[in-house]
């Protein structure tokens, strides 16, 4: 079992912007590493070195923050958990979003952090409030699948099986898939490639 | 008598374990592939939860992402990059997982050995640890990227908990133009259906065009699927995909290769499937196709303008400006005749034999433009060797390219192989991103390998039908 993820609240963080790829969020320069550790410091690096001192991480008003609250498409590109792994150890819960690439979204999952999506409108009003008020708490409920902040309470989107797994405890999917058990090797046996078409 | 099923639905079913608590699918994976990026944390973690790796007969490994095109004597150069390989072998070696190495004469960008092995057959899942694992899609698999903890999902149970994506059929119908290559056909899906079209479907490439490419240039469209939104995207197996795989190395052999190739043939989608959605485009509106921005749906054809920020939908025009910014390129202005610094051909969308031939012919009619740097880079040991055979490197050295050893290379640039500051690089990979290529200002457009030939010789963007 891994650990309920339900109710999530802390202050937010804005990054506007469509289409952020894995590379912007961790480039492939700091994956020669056999391990995750110390990717949290290299978030977003580039970017946040050509927008010199101007990114979102880097403004004092957003230290401290959970709450990653990013546009359409984010995480789009590269498969890499990199990615999720360096947002997380930055100190990122969860993710607000308008929408989010497949398997940027799987891997977080992986990982026991939400990605939930907002309507456009509700995004762009939650964006707007967090920037004028970076102190408020925004929380994000997956029970009841909404983002509640100064902007008020929103209806938020999660998939149905992901909300299910963070919901309870099963969000490590090795622990779930092992308890297959033998099916797993009956199902292999009616497949005829993996004996060689044999027979 | 069962209903008819797309090839997704059948090979989905086929693989289907269970249905999980949370209303996904466990489906068993019929293929690993892993390369040293993404696996040494997914072996950490096993060890960590004390399971062995259960199918390791099912797992393959080669090194591609790090592994240097200069020179690939051990200890590699960079310590980092030893110490990913010195894990893996290890990782492998301790898994009784098979490595192909460089000392295995097998060794390529993991999505050209799987086909050139033989390894990727119709009706297969496949998963790896990298999204442009929909290669091998062409072969009527169903191949997935996955990241690191599914990884260690697959090593541990070689099953993955998926959700059914739906599934868009598209028809590229008629015929393609001379100089008109899969890369084009993939750039103006993606330029038409958009970056995240395909998020949460599964592409099936069909019609004329689809079904004349030979399975190199099915490789090249399937590849992109993720870049257009697709986690997935395949092709309905058929003679060609039958004749491909006779002979290869670990494709099945004599009567089992018959019996096979009936199967393989039956795992096709029926004619009378049903679809998500359907989508037409015709092959004499595909033009040659280069990126002019920061992602790769950012593309135009190559006797086009870039678009006016005016005619931009509002939604799309902050990014179209950013990535005017980025790629200091101005509204309204030919692409053609955009001046490059670097010129890469490779990687795993482009880096075949017939890529690298379709370059050649383009190379052989002229020399590398004065200042401009080249990197050949072979898709995998099996394609160098190829080439060397056919006299393709002695054609590129003569017009002045500079011939690599096989991987990944400049396509991402974790290895030597990078940009400098602010260089423009026509390439054949398939990411335009910011700083993709090494250089965080590092500029990228993307294009087919016979076009970057032809902006390496005439030092710019070029119609390659006026070099042809």
């Amino acid at each position: 079992m891994a650990d309920i993820v339900n109710r999530i609240e802390g202050r937010g963080c804005v990054v506007r912007g469509s289409d952020i790829d894995t590379d912007r969020i961790i480039p492939a320069r700091f994956l020669r590493c056999v391990t995750f550790d110390g990717l949290g410091e290299h978030a977003f690096e580039d970017d946040r070195e050509q927008a010199k001192g101007d990114h979102a991480l880097d403004k004092e008003q957003y230290a401290g923050a959970n709450v990653l609250i990013v546009g359409e498409n984010f995480g789009c590109g590269s498969s890499r958990e990199h990615a999720p792994q360096s947002l997380m150890r930055a100190g990122f819960d969860v993710f607000v979003g308008e929408s989010f690439a497949e398997i940027f979204a799987g891997n977080c999952t992986a990982l026991g952090l939400p990605c939930v999506t907002l309507a456009g409108d509700d995004l762009a009003t939650l964006m707007d409030s967090v920037e004028l008020d970076p102190e408020q708490t925004v929380a994000v409920d997956l029970e009841s699948r909404t983002v509640t902040s100064r902007a008020g309470t929103m209806e938020a989107n999660v998939r149905d099986g992901t909300r299910k797994a963070l919901l309870e405890g099963t969000w490590n999917a090795t622990a779930v898939l092992v308890e297959a058990g033998e099916t797993i090797e009956a199902t292999a046996a009616r497949l005829p490639y993996v004996n060689g078409f044999a027979n | 008598m069962t209903s008819p099923s797309s090839l997704f639905d059948k090979v989905w079913q086929a693989h289907a374990v269970r249905e999980l608590p949370d209303g996904q699918t466990q489906l068993f994976i019929g293929l690993h592939l892993i390369h040293e990026v993404t696996s040494p944390q997914a072996f950490a973690m096993l060890n960590e939860m004390g399971l062995p790796v259960r199918f390791p007969q099912q797992t393959f490994a080669t090194v591609d992402h790090i592994i240097p095109t200069d020179s690939q004597v051990r200890p590699l150069a960079d310590g980092l990059a030893e110490q990913m390989l010195v894990a893996l072998e290890k990782n492998c070696r301790d898994n009784g997982i098979t490595l192909f190495d460089p000392a295995s004469g097998n060794q390529g960008v993991v999505h050209v050995i799987g086909p050139e092995l033989g390894l990727t057959q119709p009706g297969m899942t496949v998963a790896c640890g990298d999204s442009h694992t929909s290669t091998h899609g062409a072969f009527g698999a169903i191949a997935f990227g996955i990241g690191t903890s599914q990884v260690r999902d697959v090593l541990a149970t070689q099953c993955l908990a998926m959700a059914k994506p739906k599934v868009r059929r598209i028809d590229v119908e008629g015929t393609l133009g001379g100089g008109v290559y899969a890369k084009d056909v993939i750039l103006h899906i993606i330029r038409r259906l958009g970056v995240k079209g395909g998020v949460g479907h599964a592409y099936e490439y069909a019609g004329d065009v689809i079904e004349a490419m030979t399975m190199e240039e099915r490789l090249t469209v399937c590849n992109m699927s993720i870049e257009g939104g697709a986690r997935v995207g395949y092709i309905n197996p058929d003679d060609t995909a039958v004749e491909y795989l006779r002979g290869r190395e670990y494709a099945p052999k004599g009567e089992a290769f018959d019996r096979a190739a009936d199967w393989w043939r039956s795992i096709a989608s029926d004619a009378e499937a049903s679809y998500d959605d359907r989508v037409t485009f015709a092959g004499s509106d595909i033009s040659p196709t280069v990126t002019w921005g920061i992602h790769p749906g950012h593309a135009l054809g190559v006797a086009e303008n870039i678009p006016q920020l005016t005619a931009v939908p509002d939604d799309e025009r902050p990014g179209y400006a950013e990535a005017l910014e980025y790629m200091g390129l101005r509204q309204g202005e030919a692409v053609a005749g955009t001046k490059i610094d670097v010129a890469f051909i490779g990687s795993c969308t482009n880096g075949r034999i017939s890529d690298l031939r379709e370059a050649a012919k383009v190379a052989q009619k002229g020399h590398v433009a004065p200042g401009i740097r080249t990197f050949v880079v072979p898709g995998s040991q099996a394609v160098a060797r190829q080439a060397e055979e056919e006299g393709l490197d002695e054609i590129f050295k003569a017009a002045g390219f500079d011939w690599r050893e096989p991987g990944c290379s400049m396509c991402l640039a974790m290895n030597p192989d990078k940009l400098i500051g602010r260089e423009l690089c026509a390439s054949s990979s398939n990411r335009n991103f910011k700083g993709r290529q090494g250089s965080p200002t590092g500029r990228t457009m993307l294009m087919s390998p016979a076009m970057v030939a032809a902006a390496a010789i005439r030092g710019e963007v070029t119609d390659v039908r006026e070099v042809l």
